[in-house]
């Protein structure tokens, strides 16, 4: 059976199920930088990220990619660590101490 | 009633409702205003969501009913202190009164827009904000807002939700004013983009909804949901804003020819010198502590003190008006002697 063509494949959906994600990465981060629970999302920080617009590096992205259980290694290379995302946050986020962090996280998975 | 004195520090609309309501239950109030004028913020605006009633006439239509009611302009409380049932007042005029209790109906004071540098007000050439706007509709002359401008911007949480402003609370009336304001400036130059930058669009009230939907289906107003997180000028004196569109997760310029920022509100600072006064309590938010924020949000801590208004927090004129016919009733009751 399985080697039928029918012509026709099956798309994987992109739909994520909320009780099921793997939240192992985002609880570290949570544990290192408590400030990330705060984020409302409003994208100051990736507005005026200084490689966002090129490399598409965007703090708010990473967060909200990691509180649905994705992976953001290839995001996170992108960042030159300048700080201004920490700057602009109104909710005080120390987003630079984030992504440190983050890249610890990564270097020992 | 032993003493029907009441003093009533703001002569701003709550102010002014609750000493017309005292007057007609028998109490003999007596309004300090710092201004020059009566009706506070709302004396300087133009038109009032939802019903784009106007400001001034709704001030004016509310001094009518002042007649008897003593109003020293120019004037602060110097001193209050608690004496046998009710309090000792020193005015800054010189009279000194002897009060069954006090209203402090002190209002709020707008967010010192300049101090968000990165929106350039002050500094560029064509950065207002809604309280300026608002003069503007009101006939006052602004060489900041061009003649028939392309591009209209409006930023939503100019110093509220911001805890870098010191100012973490939603002062909740922008979003609708920025909608009624953006809506204003389509009539006023229907050939013009109105685009409008938020966070999260909070429009609770009675009618809100559809000035919203009357933006988008109407007037073809621009929602965009991000933070504006800079903004500079061009060599066209134009301002460029920059935010991110977060619902499509990209970065976004705008270029236009005004800039309003919705500021926000924030408790009087010499509201908390009158609480120091009589040992009233200020809350986390600097705002006035309510005995709690459900049912006796008029009352103070203290015997005698009450509130009415945006001195214990944002509200809006309704809401203000209504606080202060019942902070009118409570006082009413409180002199004799019933909780």
């Amino acid at each position: 059976m399985e080697g039928i063509d029918f012509g026709f494949g099956l798309s994987k959906s992109s739909s994520v199920q909320l009780d099921k994600v793997d939240l192992t990465l985002y609880r570290r981060l949570e544990a290192l930088e408590p400030g990330v629970r705060v984020c409302m999302a409003c994208g100051s920080c990736t507005s005026t990220c200084t490689a966002g617009p090129w490399s598409g590096m965007s703090v708010r992205k990473v967060i909200l990619n990691l509180q649905r259980g994705k992976d953001v290694g290839r995001m996170l290379s992108c960042c030159m660590l300048c700080g201004k995302c920490t700057m602009v946050c109104p909710r005080g986020i120390n987003t630079r101490h984030l992504i440190l962090s983050l890249c610890r996280i990564y270097e020992k998975v | 009633m032993e003493n029907k004195n009441v003093l009533v520090i703001g002569g701003g609309i709550a102010g002014m409702e609750a000493a017309r309501r005292l007057l007609q239950l028998g109490c003999e109030p007596v309004i300090v205003e710092q201004s020059d004028h009566l009706g506070g913020h709302v004396a300087g605006w133009h038109k009032l969501f939802p019903d784009m009633m106007s400001a001034p006439e709704l001030v004016e239509q509310m001094a009518a009913g002042l007649d008897g009611v003593t109003v020293y302009y120019r004037t602060r409380v110097a001193n209050m202190n608690r004496l046998g049932s009710g309090y000792s007042v020193m005015l800054s005029n010189g009279m000194s009164l002897q009060c069954g209790a006090v209203l402090i109906s002190t209002g709020f004071r707008l967010f010192d827009a300049s101090k968000k540098e990165e929106y350039g007000y002050g500094v560029y050439d064509h950065v207002v904000t809604n309280s300026d706007l608002e003069a503007w509709f009101g006939g006052a002359p602004d060489d900041r807002i061009p003649d028939s401008p392309a591009r209209v911007a409006f930023v939503h949480c100019v110093g509220s939700r911001d805890l870098k402003a010191g100012n973490p609370q939603c002062s909740k009336v922008c979003c609708m004013t920025a909608i009624k304001q953006a809506i204003e400036m389509k009539e006023k130059f229907p050939s013009a983009e109105v685009w409008c930058f938020y966070m999260d669009l909070r429009l609770f009230g009675k009618k809100y909804e559809d000035f919203y939907i009357a933006a988008q289906r109407d007037h073809g107003i621009h929602f965009v949901r991000g933070r504006v997180s800079e903004v500079s000028e061009d060599i066209h004196g134009h301002v460029v804003l920059k935010a991110e569109d977060t619902l499509a997760g990209t970065p976004v310029k705008l270029n236009a020819d005004l800039l309003v920022l919705m500021a926000g509100m924030l408790c009087n600072d010499d509201t908390q010198g009158l609480a120091r006064m009589v040992h009233a309590d200020v809350d986390s938010d600097g705002f006035m502590r309510s005995r709690d924020n459900i049912y006796r949000i008029n009352e103070s801590n203290r015997p005698g003190i009450f509130f009415a208004g945006a001195c214990t927090g944002t509200k809006t004129v309704p809401e203000t008006v209504a606080e202060a016919r019942a902070a009118a009733l409570d006082i009413y009751n409180y002199l004799n002697g019933r909780d």
